[in-house]
């Protein structure tokens, strides 16, 4: 029962060629759903595979964030003066100081100087200022943002008020320091920079002994 | 041509049942027509119902300050829009057309698991009754764009986020269990003698779209359950206080939503590359750098997702490379379109309504793709983005893009699956109201956009009017020239169209499908016919 279709494979060459014939028997047809079944395992562990690959993105992209120190990453943990760096008195750079509260936080928080200019390779300490209007105790932190993204790896403290959780009691102001320093491996056309931080309520993510390791913090 | 018609009129099937009557046929059916007819019905009610809501958005914007709705609603209606856009109209559409397709593409009797096409289907009618059951409830619906970005979905998100992240759970279900049965298929059912090269280029283009899903669809999942751990569960993936980052989610999110884009239009580009080649009564031009040239768009697809957050601060060093890579998808998909205009060059045309479609998709697509080319620029993109330039851009890919291949694809196949063929002249009035309505919307949006007019907010600026009347009056004609579409597709579904339809159907129309009778039989190929 053959039947000669004319053309029924229009992607190849001479069409005239082709056919279909129509096969009385398809015996052949029965192991298949084990075929199918082994094909679909293959390709379900393709989808779990992707799905565990969708929580793995947040550890590699933390990794490179921090490598390449963008988004600020680098520079919520401590760094540490090299001893062989040296201060670049030829180079001034601006550092401008800004604050954020977020979510409406009823909290005073600014910096004590506006802008600092420093020297790369110069240690400098500035302080924020920060009281608690909340009127109840508040266990906050500070994440810090630097721009332009290109310079922010260069901008590196030793010691940060943000690299831990801040306890505040009601109504309680303090001073918190910051010491850092601009590496002179930094580009020479930066000739500004801006460390911006951004209060947060981490009371839903408190860690122990918190009033502890506030080092520097001087409570007015 | 007549004697190619395979006989299945002699019942020599009897012994096989026919369909169940009444709702448990839609119920309970595992026949891949049925439910290739439950996707693609699905897809049109889905597609009124946020076409509607297109135009709530349209009617706002007709003049500064308030038209008709407040800005909470107005933003829950870009949303839903977008939302039901994406997973309700276009992905239900386009896995209809792979269920009705396929099979008959490749000569097999049906999908290779026929229960979890079943399944996969069911899933959505009950994912979309959940996402529509927030516009009911006393806080507001989703109301963050399509795009969910947190922290406006987790630490600002209404209560009914809850709703919609589980409703995306199982739309991805129902997306990855028909990805699955697409790539069971067509790696193990097709008939004897269908070469990988010598399978239609519709199923090429969705075999590589199912993998497509099959990579990412889990990636939104995973992105909507960190939303959902971060909202209920104390940890902290998108908010900065617990260590996390908002800018994480957006990386998540277009890892999937660049995959994404493509799973929207390459089976468009496959339906384009069988009708082109029928109404230009050629043999398609570079069938395998058309296979080539997907597969290399589905590959490259994973590798330019920053240029969606240009502006999120990514180094200088990264923006080049996603701005390259952006670029570069421009070689493969122009390869196609070349190859496309290559198959009608010194064709014997004919412009039937498919044929207008394609052709209307041929060179309204390729314009979306030139905006893309603009947006793709680092530098320039910080002028575009947010603005109505990107909404102009998406829309002339998603709307004369994959809109218009899936309309296309009904036309040309509908005379096939019900047996009646339609007014010609009705459809042709359908895409002239459709061209014109459509670049009246979309095109001025161009213009407002590159003159600073942000996307997303329910008031502008006095000297944009005019330009947003002219994309409200042409919203207007695209919608309610969609009923035209409407009423072709009921009478011709019901047996009310001009007349029957030939095995045919069309001269030039070449494939296993068309030399099956029309109506197509209720089971087909149940013996694989060989192709040598």
């Amino acid at each position: 029962m053959d039947i000669t279709v004319t053309g029924a494979i229009p992607y190849v060459r001479n069409r005239s060629n082709h056919y279909i014939r129509h096969m009385l028997s398809s015996e052949d047809n029965k192991p298949s759903f084990k075929k199918h079944k082994r094909l679909t395992l293959i390709l379900l562990c393709g989808v779990i595979f992707m799905f565990g690959f969708c929580y793995m993105l947040v550890p590699l992209y933390q990794l490179i964030c921090k490598t390449e120190g963008i988004n600020g990453k680098s520079g919520a943990s401590a760094s540490t003066v090299n001893p062989g760096m040296r201060v670049d008195k030829s180079r001034t750079i601006k550092v401008y100081f800004t604050t954020t509260l977020h979510g409406g936080l009823a909290f005073n928080f600014m910096p004590l100087q506006r802008a600092i200019e420093v020297h790369p390779g110069e240690t400098k300490l500035v302080y924020f200022l920060a009281s608690n209007l909340t009127g109840r105790e508040m266990t906050v932190q500070a994440i810090p943002s630097i721009t332009p993204a290109d310079a922010a790896r260069f901008l590196k403290k030793t010691e940060c008020f943000c690299f831990t959780q801040q306890y505040f009691f009601k109504n309680e102001k303090a001073d918190m320091p910051v010491y850092f320093f601009i590496d002179p491996a930094i580009s020479k056309d930066v000739k500004a920079i801006t460390l911006s931080y951004t209060l947060f309520d981490v009371g839903a993510f408190k860690k122990d002994g918190v009033r502890v390791v506030n080092k520097g913090r001087i409570d007015l | 041509m007549s004697e190619g018609i395979l006989d299945y009129g002699d019942h020599s099937h009897d012994d096989h049942h026919g369909p169940e009557k009444g709702f448990k046929r839609w119920l309970f059916t595992t026949n891949h027509k049925d439910i290739g007819t439950l996707y693609l019905t699905f897809s049109l009610v889905m597609f009124f119902i946020a076409g509607f809501m297109a135009l709530i958005v349209r009617v706002e914007l007709f003049e500064p300050g308030k038209v008709l709705v407040n800005p909470e609603f107005f933003n829950q209606m870009t949303t839903m829009h977008g939302l039901i856009m994406v997973f309700g109209v276009i992905m239900p559409a386009m896995a209809g057309l792979a269920n009705w397709l396929v099979p008959m593409m490749i000569g097999a009797p049906d999908m290779a698991l026929p229960r979890l096409n079943n399944w996969s289907f069911w899933l959505l009618p009950f994912a979309f009754s959940m996402l529509f059951s927030t516009l009911l409830m006393s806080g507001p619906a989703p109301d963050f764009g399509w795009t969910f970005y947190a922290p406006l979905s987790t630490t600002y998100g209404p209560k009914s986020t809850d709703f919609f992240i589980f409703s995306i759970h199982m739309m991805g279900a129902s997306s990855i269990m028909a990805a699955l049965n697409i790539v069971v298929t067509i790696f193990n059912m097709r008939a004897p003698g269908m070469t990988w090269m010598k399978m239609p280029v519709f199923v090429w283009t969705w075999l590589i779209t199912a993998f497509l899903l099959l990579a990412v669809m889990p990636v939104l999942a995973g992105c909507v359950t960190m939303m959902l751990m971060d909202r209920h569960f104390h940890t902290s993936f998108f908010n900065a206080a617990g260590g996390g980052d908002p800018i994480l989610f957006q990386h998540v999110f277009w890892f999937f939503g660049h995959p994404e884009v493509y799973i929207l239009i390459l089976p468009g580009f496959g339906v384009i590359s069988e009708v082109i080649p029928t109404f230009a009564r050629k043999r398609l031009f570079g069938y395998a750098s058309m296979v080539y040239a997907s597969a290399m768009i589905g590959i490259l697809g994973f590798a330019v997702w920053v240029h969606h957050m240009f502006t999120t601060g990514a180094p200088y060093g990264a923006q080049l490379f996603f701005m390259y890579a952006t670029m570069l998808v421009a070689v493969p998909t122009g390869i196609k379109v070349f190859n496309w205009i290559a198959t009608i060059f010194r064709g014997s045309i004919s412009f039937e309504t498919p044929m207008l479609f394609a052709l209307g998709f041929l060179i309204m697509f390729t314009l979306g793709g030139f905006s893309g080319l603009m947006l793709a620029l680092a530098p320039s993109d910080y002028q575009y983005r947010d603005s109505y330039f990107v909404v102009a851009h998406f829309h002339y890919v998603l709307v004369s893009g994959s809109l218009f291949t899936i309309i296309a694809a009904i036309y040309y196949w509908l005379p096939k699956w019900t047996g009646h063929t339609y007014s010609e002249r009705l459809g042709q009035w359908h895409f002239w109201l459709s061209v014109i309505g459509m670049n009246l919307t979309f095109m001025p949006m161009h213009f407002l956009g590159l003159a600073g007019m942000p996307r997303r907010i329910p008031d502008y600026a006095l000297q944009f009017t005019d330009f947003n009347q002219l994309c409200t009056v042409g919203a207007f004609i695209f919608g309610f020239s969609q009923l035209i579409f409407l009423y072709i597709v009921i009478t011709s579904c019901f047996g009310k169209g001009t007349g029957k339809a030939s095995s045919q159907v069309w001269e030039g129309a070449r494939g296993l499908e068309w030399t099956l009778p029309s109506p197509v039989p209720y089971h087909t190929f149940e013996t694989a016919p060989t192709i040598t």
